[in-house]
């Protein structure tokens, strides 16, 4: 009698677990369901029930030159700004998770802090400072390329160091020795017996990097100059004059792109296990 | 293969010192095992040698030149690690090849030799596989094989048998010794196991608190121990305190007079091997020192029986007798006889023995205090 109630209490947190679980994937998931849902509407003022359906949307996308061109500029920064932000994150994860130093406190915050200061003011400071430096200097930054990309890799390194720091805590530093002890020079370490070990928290960083500077909107939007656009920033351009389906299609061939970026990349390494 | 040459090396931690004044040759083919306590200094001793640890002072030498200051990628030495530390990304043919790619191997030989070397650890038939999917005993051997393949001048041991269970423990030993000795190669290994220590090594050191407390071979060791440390530590001891009363005579804290040979008058421990001292129903005639005794207490071990007996209200002694059939074989509470010679006894002033110990505490009372 004792243990059929036990039991039956069992089952009982067994749904209650099941419930709530289910409950949370349809709120992560009914944004993404409404938007490709909407983007196939004929209407060009979103509202329910739906007029018919049509592919009308993803067509103006194809012949509207400016989310084009900012989709190549998005994709642009974004390899730059991950490359980048790998050149920086990679060494001083390394040095962060192998080395006691005074200060390391310190640097391991300032290196997350982009990730914590709101977009706005890392785009309000980096626009000032930008201003500083080129009335100081003379060379011109303010909505320059090069000076858009300053702030994406900013955006890039608290993950890349973040995730590699992760996955080198894993790491087994013997492993490092046994390669020197059989004739490996500190760089040949790295590149034949490190880099190898921790390349899933690596792909895991640059793919995280690179997601946050495609869809970064709140810092791009003080650091582009005249005709350099983001996608995020022709997006929101785009909406300020119109509601029609097109963000919804623009924004599904973002998801597209994006799940099939993490799709290629957990065929290689299993993203489950390094986030 | 080449002589290695340890001169003075010592590693010091502030005022800590981890490795002191450690003075080794080890000749060419010679197998040679560091011995004593975790914390004693071996494995630090053994890093210095593969150039994981710089030495505070002191030099290290292989086949006569000084290696004291270079990398450890540029010194020609085997390591086998405790963990094996084998590429988990890497095949057994890769990691085995890993050494000879490193000193640019044209590819045939680079072949040849990996397979070679995987034959003479009979197992080259699991080239392809990854290290995780072979046994602990298999990974072993892929280490012992990635170390061995590009003719290291010494082959270096930090505890490889320590990750293996029992049974396969000796049989490795065995198999180990004798590739050595086959390869002839210069080795030095690092272990706790006195046990292990014994059956491989050509000679050994007894290391403790950073400094080697005796260097010799294991019936120097087990015969004739430098200090108290090397009795207890190498093989078993019981060891009674008492004071040489004159010359030949140990007189125990418990009030036995007990002949012995050698010593200074003063503080001493008389240190006896439970294997040495014989137990009879009727008191010995044919030792020097005989003791009549209670049984306190018996382990039965199968091949050997203990026997602690009770010879006076202080002292306590271990008999351990060979488990034969239809030998003398006494119940906790029987009344027994025990006996010696002298010569099976060994005697260490306690004063010598005290002043060393006060010398090693001092200093790592400092080191805490600087902590």
């Amino acid at each position: 009698m004792v243990a059929h109630s036990v039991l039956g209490s069992r089952h009982l947190g067994w749904w209650l677990l099941r419930g709530v679980a289910g409950l949370s994937m349809i709120y992560i998931l009914l944004p993404l369901i409404f938007v490709t849902w909407l983007s196939f509407f004929y209407q060009e003022i979103p509202s329910f029930p739906p007029e018919g359906y049509s592919l009308r949307w993803y067509k103006a996308i194809a012949t509207n030159d400016r989310f084009a061109s900012g989709f190549l500029l998005s994709m642009q920064l974004g390899v730059i700004a991950t490359v980048l932000g790998l050149m920086v994150g990679v060494p001083a994860a390394l040095c962060l998770s192998r080395y006691r130093f005074r200060g390391r406190e310190a640097l391991n915050s300032l290196l997350l802090l982009p990730l914590v200061v709101p977009g706005v003011v890392l785009g309000m400071a980096l626009y000032v400072s930008h201003v500083e430096v080129e009335i100081a200097t003379g060379i011109p930054i303010l909505g320059s390329l090069g000076g858009l990309l300053t702030g994406h890799v900013l955006v890039v390194i608290p993950w890349t160091v973040r995730l590699v720091f992760a996955s080198l805590a894993g790491f087994d530093r013997t492993l490092e020795e046994a390669a020197q002890n059989l004739g490996a020079d500190r760089w040949t370490t790295f590149r034949r017996i490190t880099l190898p070990s921790i390349l899933p928290g690596v792909v895991a960083a640059a793919m995280f990097g690179f997601v946050s500077s495609f869809g970064n909107l709140e810092m791009s939007l003080f650091l582009v100059g005249p005709g350099r656009t983001t996608l995020p920033i022709a997006i929101l351009q785009y909406l300020e004059w119109k509601i029609d389906p097109t963000i919804a299609a623009v924004s599904v061939l973002q998801i597209l792109l994006i799940g099939a970026a993490m799709l290629i990349t957990d065929r290689f390494v299993k993203i489950s296990r390094v986030v | 293969m080449a002589k290695l040459e340890l001169e003075k090396l010592t590693k010091r931690y502030g005022d800590f010192y981890a490795v002191r004044d450690v003075s080794l040759e080890v000749a060419e083919g010679e197998f040679l095992v560091l011995l004593g306590p975790s914390g004693c200094g071996k494995t630090t001793t053994l890093r210095m040698i593969a150039g994981f640890v710089e030495p505070t002072s002191g030099a290290v030498r292989i086949g006569g030149q000084d290696i004291t200051w270079q990398p450890p990628w540029k010194r020609n030495t085997g390591l086998v690690f405790q963990s094996y530390a084998l590429f988990p990304h890497l095949t057994v043919n890769q990691n085995v090849a890993f050494g000879l790619e490193m000193r640019k191997v044209p590819q045939s030989e680079l072949a040849y030799r990996t397979a070679e070397a995987l034959r003479l650890v009979r197992l080259d038939h699991l080239g392809d596989r990854l290290p995780r999917q072979l046994s602990g005993g298999q990974q072993q051997r892929v280490a012992l094989a990635r170390a061995l393949v590009f003719h290291p001048d010494v082959l270096l041991l930090d505890e490889p048998l320590s990750n293996l269970d029992a049974k396969l423990r000796q049989e490795v030993r065995v198999e180990i010794r004798e590739l050595q000795r086959q390869l002839g190669i210069t080795t030095v290994m690092v272990t706790h196991d006195q046990e292990e220590a014994l059956t491989m090594a050509d000679r050994l050191v007894v290391m403790n608190e950073g400094a080697v407390r005796q260097v010799g071979t294991q019936r120097d060791l087990y015969e004739r121990p430098a200090d108290r440390f090397v009795a207890d530590f190498v093989g078993r001891s019981t060891f009674i305190d008492g004071r040489i009363a004159s010359p030949g005579v140990f007189r125990t804290e418990g009030g036995l007079a007990l002949r012995c040979n050698g010593g200074a008058v003063g503080e001493a421990s008389l240190a006896l091997r439970p294997e040495r001292i014989s137990i009879s129903p009727v008191p010995l005639d044919d030792v020097d020192n005989t003791l009549e005794g209670t049984v306190e207490f018996i382990s039965y071990l199968g091949a050997q029986i203990d026997f602690h007996v009770r010879v006076s209200p202080r002292e306590r002694l271990v008999v351990q007798i060979a488990n034969r059939a239809g030998d003398f074989s006494p119940d906790v509470g029987d009344l027994v006889h025990v006996g010696w010679s002298s010569s099976d006894a060994r005697v260490f002033s306690r004063s010598a023995e005290a002043d060393r110990a006060h010398v090693h505490r001092k200093e790592n009372q400092r080191e805490v205090a600087n902590g």
